[in-house]
């Protein structure tokens, strides 16, 4: 019974809670109560979509990968620009990427990651979660693509998800 | 509302209308629909993030407290774009649509 009452993934629940409070105009009674019944009943209904919870989350470490993140977007935007507005032809090549993150929530981030950091779009995940396949828009070395994305996003995020 | 405000607003305004209208540019230029789906998805990425940082901080500016509304925009936009490029990546690669000859590598079909 009090499982059934319960908020089975609270940060979730806060979060949605948090960003109620901030969609409605100003914080008040109304809201207050609203965002707590969101809170309670949407990870209620998706629960059965959620994927099993890594063992560890270091939350911590998830600001400084989000700088990293955003910091990559406006650099890799200004080439991909320069790219665009230059006459020279792109050089576009498929990547399979071979995943050594295990857990899908690690693996939907990086994946998504992929996509937002211009210059390369996550297409497809193979059935066994082992290979991720990636379109690069310009690349002259499939390699280097492989070791950066391994560095700058893979590796920080087995730390985070272990 | 101070100088120094307006011009931040109108530095953050014009960097993203030139990323929207490069991302534009890229959709009419770029030679296949895996290098056009490029274009788009980052341009909104960088484009609208920063017109978005102009919209908090006009109203910021205006107004006392920080008005933080519209960052929620560029958050989902942020969760929402990788999810809608995946899918059209995937759809077009089940269609088999067309790649330029310089493409290197194939996709798969599982």
């Amino acid at each position: 019974m009090l499982a059934r009452l319960g908020f089975p993934q609270p940060f979730l629940s806060l979060n949605l809670f948090l960003v109620w409070q901030l969609l409605s105009d100003g914080v008040s009674g109304g809201s207050v109560v609203m965002g707590l019944i969101l809170a309670w009943m949407l990870p209620r209904l998706t629960n059965n979509f959620w994927p099993e919870r890594p063992a560890t989350v270091k939350g911590w470490l998830l600001p400084m990968y989000l700088l990293r993140v955003v910091w990559d977007i406006i650099t890799a935007s200004v080439v991909v620009a320069r790219l665009v507005l230059s006459t020279r032809q792109p050089q576009p090549v498929f990547i399979s990427y071979p995943l050594s993150l295990e857990h899908p929530l690690a693996i939907t981030m990086l994946a998504s990651t992929i996509s937002l950091t211009p210059g390369t779009v996550s297409a497809d995940v193979s059935d066994d979660n082992r290979i991720l396949l990636i379109h690069a828009l310009d690349a002259k070395d499939e390699q280097e693509v492989i070791d950066t994305i391994r560095k700058r996003y893979e590796q920080p995020l087995q730390e985070i998800f272990q | 509302m101070q100088p120094i405000y307006e011009y931040v607003i109108s530095a953050l305004l014009l960097t993203g209308g030139l990323f929207t209208l490069v991302g534009a540019i890229g959709l009419v230029r770029l030679p296949d629909f895996f290098t056009r789906l490029h274009a788009p998805t980052k341009a909104t990425t960088l484009g609208v993030g920063a017109i978005m940082l102009g919209s908090v901080a006009y109203f910021s500016a205006r107004a006392p407290g920080v008005n933080v509304a519209e960052i929620l925009i560029t958050v989902f936009l942020f969760l929402t774009a990788p999810v809608s490029a995946n899918i059209l990546a995937k759809a077009a690669m089940h269609l088999g649509v067309d790649r330029t000859p310089e493409t290197r590598g194939k996709p798969w079909d599982q």
